[in-house]
């Protein structure tokens, strides 16, 4: 039986002491409102206030080429401007909204999990009566819950972003496509579980924070990879391929924190300080 | 039963053998100090006791619990001292205490008020909403005592509690266990190489040296083994008479006598032997102000050990 209270207070202790740290927090706000809310919003707004959109639209032609029409019925009679609007907003800039969980929930982690030992808070906590158990499930709910509540609340703002800037394009509200729900609610909880998974699996090597961060960062890569294969041509992030793809990360996400949670020991914390 | 009982307690990391072999015993409410140098086996032997780590041989029982199956039951009864206070230093010592007050199943009712009892107890009351990344050195370290006692453990250990204090912060940390480790019947498992604190503290010490136990017993006990003779200063209304200082060497339980002035030193072969130099002086109308047998310190014990054990070595 798990000691919900020891875990709540780990919880709320680890986030008190991300609070505390503007270094942590700070970044884990703007990035998301840059990368998720400000640019798509300015690109999305760009050939509406250039008149770009057929220059802009043969960048998307590959991906253009490989929308289902069962997916998007009514996209040929779209214009190009509408055209435009639809895909990047709904499509092209949806791999981003994975890069924020990764990075929220790798910083978060690595501030619970290495932290603790950069700080020489680790060795007062091992001591508590609270199991190795109860101190993983923590540590990684700490990186999970602030990682949800960013995620959806970006998603949100994005939501009324790209509709206000989209509105008298698309005669009306057109946002979100169906991919978002498997986005949202599958894959970037996914992703953010694999962010802390791969934190617990390097805080047993790193020493410091930046050390874990660092390690982390190569995580980015498979979610550009996702990114560039769409604009490419090779692969259409619908709902279908987007719940294969959560799938998929689902299981090495899962894996990684159980081979984490294996190796979360009491003794081998104690030699790594 | 004892609170802690060993027996043959070993754990070796890698090639190192950082506790070897250890039988010990601490009674209910003793005040026991593990003394030796850094890197003698005394956090090891700490975290061995707590459940943090397995023993590679060897038992050991804390409240009749099994060191290696019951950690976290034993932990719930022992309150640690780190050698590192283990502060969160972005939080308020409040918020420290309440944490750690959660950690350890304080009634969630109950903490509000434990949490200004310790903190007034030790002393931080009105710094209790300040971030403890503020506070001085010592006051960190009564802060980290103050956790130790937040959830009234029965048995405590402490260690290293004054290294790297300044001498008035580390007299106030002393004072502090002396003071709340007196009341309530409570264990003590003091770690140190500062023998004057273990002096003033401990009523059992066990000296460990590179991971062996070398002695374990009362101060005094220990050095009646060690030392078979002792010393007496003597305090006369004159300098003696030469034949009286010659009537003591004849003595055959008096060993060596120094007379400097009016001040006597004699040893003799036991505590026994007093009453009969006291008897001969007075023979001899030497008129006695002050009979002063010579206690040996801790550190008399501790250097002695260590120079039999590097004899040994050397041999």
């Amino acid at each position: 039986m798990m000691n919900k209270r020891a875990i709540r207070a780990i919880i709320i202790k680890d986030l008190r002491q991300v609070l505390a740290n503007k270094m942590v927090w700070l970044p884990m706000i703007m990035v998301p409102l840059m990368i998720n809310v400000l640019m798509p919003a300015l690109l999305t707004l760009t050939p509406t206030l250039t008149g770009t959109a057929d220059a802009d639209l043969d960048d998307l032609s590959a991906m253009l080429a490989i929308v289902p029409a069962a997916v998007e019925p009514g996209l040929a009679e779209l214009s190009g401007l509408q055209q435009w609007v639809l895909l990047s907003s709904s499509y092209m800039f949806a791999p981003m909204f994975l890069i924020v969980p990764m990075m929220v929930a790798s910083i978060i982690g690595a501030d619970s999990f290495v932290g603790e030992k950069e700080r020489k808070t680790l060795e007062g906590l091992l001591y508590a009566p609270v199991s190795d158990g109860e101190i993983f499930m923590a540590k990684v709910l700490t990186g999970l819950i602030p990682t949800q509540v960013i995620s959806i609340v970006t998603f949100v703002l994005y939501a009324i972003v790209v509709n206000a800037v989209g509105y008298h394009i698309m005669g009306g509200i057109f946002f979100p496509r169906p991919n978002w729900l498997p986005l949202i609610l599958w894959v970037a909880p996914a992703v953010s579980v694999a962010g802390m998974g791969a934190i617990v699996l390097i805080s047993s090597r790193a020493k410091t924070f930046m050390q874990a961060q660092q390690a982390a960062g190569v995580l980015v890569l498979p979610l550009v990879g996702l990114m560039v294969s769409q604009l490419a041509g090779l692969l259409f992030l619908g709902a279908s391929t987007l719940w294969l793809v959560g799938a998929v990360i689902w299981v090495i996400s899962l894996w990684m924190i159980w081979v984490g949670a294996k190796t979360f020991r009491r003794g081998k914390l104690l030699a790594s300080i | 039963m004892p609170i802690i009982a060993t027996q043959g307690l070993s754990m070796r990391f890698g090639n190192v053998q950082a506790v070897n072999d250890l039988d010990l015993q601490v009674e209910q409410g003793q005040v026991f100090g593990f003394l030796g140098p850094n890197g003698a086996g005394k956090t090891t032997t700490v975290r061995l006791l707590n459940g943090l780590l397995e023993p590679t041989a060897g038992d050991a029982t804390v409240f009749e619990m099994d060191v290696r199956t019951q950690g976290a039951l034993i932990r719930r009864e022992t309150g640690v001292l780190t050698e590192s206070p283990s502060l969160y230093e972005a939080l308020t010592a409040r918020q420290n205490l309440a944490f750690y007050g959660d950690l350890y199943g304080v009634p969630q009712d109950a903490i509000a008020h434990r949490v200004d009892e310790v903190l007034e107890r030790f002393g931080l009351d009105e710094r209790a909403d300040d971030r403890v990344g503020g506070y001085s050195k010592g006051m960190k370290q009564r802060l980290a005592l103050a956790r130790a006692f937040m959830h009234k453990p029965r048995l405590l250990f402490l260690d290293e509690p004054t290294a790297g204090l300044d001498p008035a912060a580390a007299r106030m940390v002393v004072e502090l266990i002396a003071e709340q480790t007196n009341s309530d019947g409570r264990t003590v498992f003091l770690c140190t190489h500062n023998l004057t604190e273990a002096q003033r503290l401990c009523d059992v010490v066990g000296v460990i040296d590179r991971g062996w136990l070398r002695a374990v017993g009362a101060p005094e006990t220990l050095a009646r083994q060690m030392w078979e003779r002792i010393w007496v200063d003597l305090r006369l209304a004159a300098a003696p008479a030469e034949s009286t200082v010659a009537g003591l060497k004849a003595l055959p339980f008096v060993s060596a006598v120094q007379a400097d002035s009016a001040q006597l030193a004699v040893e003799l072969g036991s505590e026994n032997d007093i009453a009969d130099l006291i008897a001969l002086l007075v023979a001899q109308q030497e008129r006695v102000l002050a009979v002063v047998p010579r206690a040996h310190t801790l550190e008399d014990i501790y250097f002695r050990l260590q120079s039999h054990d590097e004899g040994e070595e050397a041999q």
